[in-house]
């Protein structure tokens, strides 16, 4: 090295010599997609944040694109998913008996389940085939991967708020009227946002090396949502009809899922009191949010320059 | 000491000397793909899945075997080769997209490689599209704001009526692709590299993006094209790359190597 500096020829016949990693550190050039440190990442994504939103708004308008009813469909769907469970668990099975506050708060009940799970299942179903099902898009541009589940999700996101106009309306036919409470719908929602992007992004990894997962996950939600109490009151059904010991209950009850479900219902229908879901629930939600927040980011930047590959 | 090299590299750049933009390292990169070839019960594959054994339906490409380089800035280099000899490959791997599965590329700043195909959506208008393709390759709201315009004249896409606010299936395959070229060359490069992009639409079209190409050279360090058509590589590359099964058969100035290659496959 010390002759470059005593004024060795210059040109390039000199550097012909130097091996090339010593040539690429002489004109500081850098190797083609290393991994960006964690802030460096996180910068890079927030650059991203048009190319993020822009991306989920023209997933969501492109979904339903080709049928005639359009984008009808996206809150049809979850409405005639509630539909045939009140015939199945409300009616037939006589779930609508632990509802707080009575029978009449199980359609309120019943549709903010379907909607908030929703919410989580789809993010996770389409986390799995972020990477996989843009294959194409992750192997002909550059742009930090996260953007991919973290816009699936957002997509999700915007999709629930579609169907919160829906709710709206059903919950006034049910003559659930404004409250100042209805604001903590705000944060409930935050917290499961953020947990679904770090549910997504863990999956967005799995899913990429084990394309097989789109398969399973189905049935893995559906166990999911039979223990999280989408479309019968958990807790009392648990408690009261069965004969499992409360402590099974209770930790169904403290599932993220579960927790982000009874939140809205609380925030939403006037006859749930702070007891009738988990204890401390807020701080549950929290530390749900953060842990699957914190925990799928950094999961998922782990494997960034490896996404793509095979 | 740090200084004094410093100083040294600062002497030398005005005598002409070649700076490196991007150097191949003994590049290898390996494809798996699964399902291809190979039978198995599904008995067989969940035994696998459990012992942890890698499946025999997963085959390995191995596609770009040992290759290295060096581009220097100003270059223009083209690839050749059959089909399937490894040039996109190599391409994607220089642009940082394929991780090397042995060797090492190092770059100037990040390359660009001209295609948003994947990132538009054939189910949304023209307009949308331009916009979502400019935010994919990395552009700001504003630059893609300002360029829109510009984008869409360029594709000529509204001269037989208006057509920016159809979704884009509705296109004519030579529509389409001048709308995707438009959106691809709407953005400035270091280093640029074009993966067939001259044979798109009609002559009328082909000449105004080759016009555009040779812009982009003037404001890119380093173009990378590969390409099939010979003249178009005589035409904008001062080296070419000859590349067949995955190696470096031939690296040095178009003529003898476009002569070599053009002897070989026998036209």
């Amino acid at each position: 090295m010390s002759d470059t500096a005593t004024g060795a020829p210059p040109g390039h016949s000199s550097d012909g010599e130097l091996p090339p990693a010593q040539l690429a550190a002489k004109y500081g050039l850098t190797q083609s997609g290393a991994r960006p440190t964690l802030p460096g990442y996180v910068r890079q994504l927030w650059d991203r944040r048009h190319f993020i939103l822009a991306f989920s708004q023209a997933k969501l308008t492109a979904q339903y694109s080709q049928a005639k009813l359009g984008q009808l469909w996206q809150v049809a769907t979850p409405l005639l998913n509630a539909a045939v469970y009140f015939m199945i668990f409300g009616i037939i099975l006589g779930a609508r008996d632990g509802v707080p506050g009575g029978k009449h708060n199980y359609v309120p009940f019943l549709v903010i389940g379907v909607f908030i799970f929703t919410f989580t299942q789809q993010s996770v179903m389409t986390g799995v085939r972020s990477i996989t099902g843009n294959l194409g898009l992750v192997r002909a541009l550059h742009f930090p991967r996260a953007s991919l589940p973290i816009s699936f999700s957002l997509q999700q996101l915007q999709q629930l708020l579609f169907s919160m106009i829906v709710l709206l309306v059903i919950l006034l036919g049910f003559q659930e009227w404004p409250t100042w409470r209805w604001f903590l719908v705000l944060p409930a929602l935050a917290l499961q946002f953020v947990f679904n992007i770090g549910l997504a992004m863990m999956f967005a990894r799995m899913g990429s090396k084990t394309p097989d997962l789109a398969q399973l996950m189905p049935f893995v939600l559906r166990t999911l949502m039979y223990a999280s109490g989408v479309m019968f009151p958990l807790h009392a059904m648990l408690t009261k009809n069965t004969s499992a010991p409360t402590w099974v209950a209770d930790v169904l009850q403290a599932n993220p899922v579960s927790v982000y479900m009874d939140l809205m219902r609380f925030s939403l229908i006037g006859d749930y009191s702070i007891h009738d879901i988990a204890p401390h629930a807020w701080w549950l939600a929290l530390g749900w949010a953060l842990l699957f927040g914190v925990l799928g980011f950094v999961y998922f930047w782990k494997a960034e320059e490896r996404y793509g590959r095979g | 000491m740090a200084v004094a090299e410093q100083g040294a590299i600062e002497d030398s750049k005005p005598a002409g000397e070649k700076i490196p933009t991007v150097i191949c390292d003994d590049l290898h990169i390996v494809y798996r793909v699964f399902g291809g070839g190979g039978r198995g019960s599904a008995t067989a594959a969940l035994n696998r899945i459990i012992k942890r054994q890698p499946s025999p339906r997963m085959r390995e490409v191995h596609a770009v075997r040992g290759v290295s380089f060096t581009a220097y800035r100003g270059e223009a280099i083209g690839l050749i080769g059959t089909n399937g000899s490894g040039k996109s490959t190599l391409l994607k791997a220089v642009a940082g997209l394929l991780p090397p599965e042995k060797g090492k590329v190092y770059t100037d700043g990040q390359p660009s490689l001209l295609g948003v195909n994947a990132a538009l959506m054939n189910d949304l208008t023209g307009e949308r599209n331009v916009i979502l393709g400019g935010l994919a390759m990395g552009m700001s709201k504003e630059q893609v704001r300002e360029r829109y315009q510009g984008i869409v004249d360029f594709s000529g896409i509204n001269e037989k009526g208006d057509f920016i606010t159809l979704p884009m299936r509705t296109y004519s395959s030579g529509m389409a692709a001048r709308l995707r070229f438009s959106i691809a060359a709407a953005k400035d490069h270091d280093v640029l590299m074009i993966d067939e992009a001259l044979a798109t639409g009609d002559k009328k079209f082909q000449k105004r993006s080759e016009a555009r190409i040779r812009e982009l050279r003037k404001e890119a360090g380093t173009v990378f094209l590969v390409s099939h058509n010979n003249k178009s590589i005589r035409d904008t590359c001062d080296r070419v790359l000859w590349l067949e099964k995955g190696e470096l058969v031939m690296d040095g100035p178009t003529d003898e190597v476009l002569k070599a290659y053009e002897k070989e496959t026998g036209k």
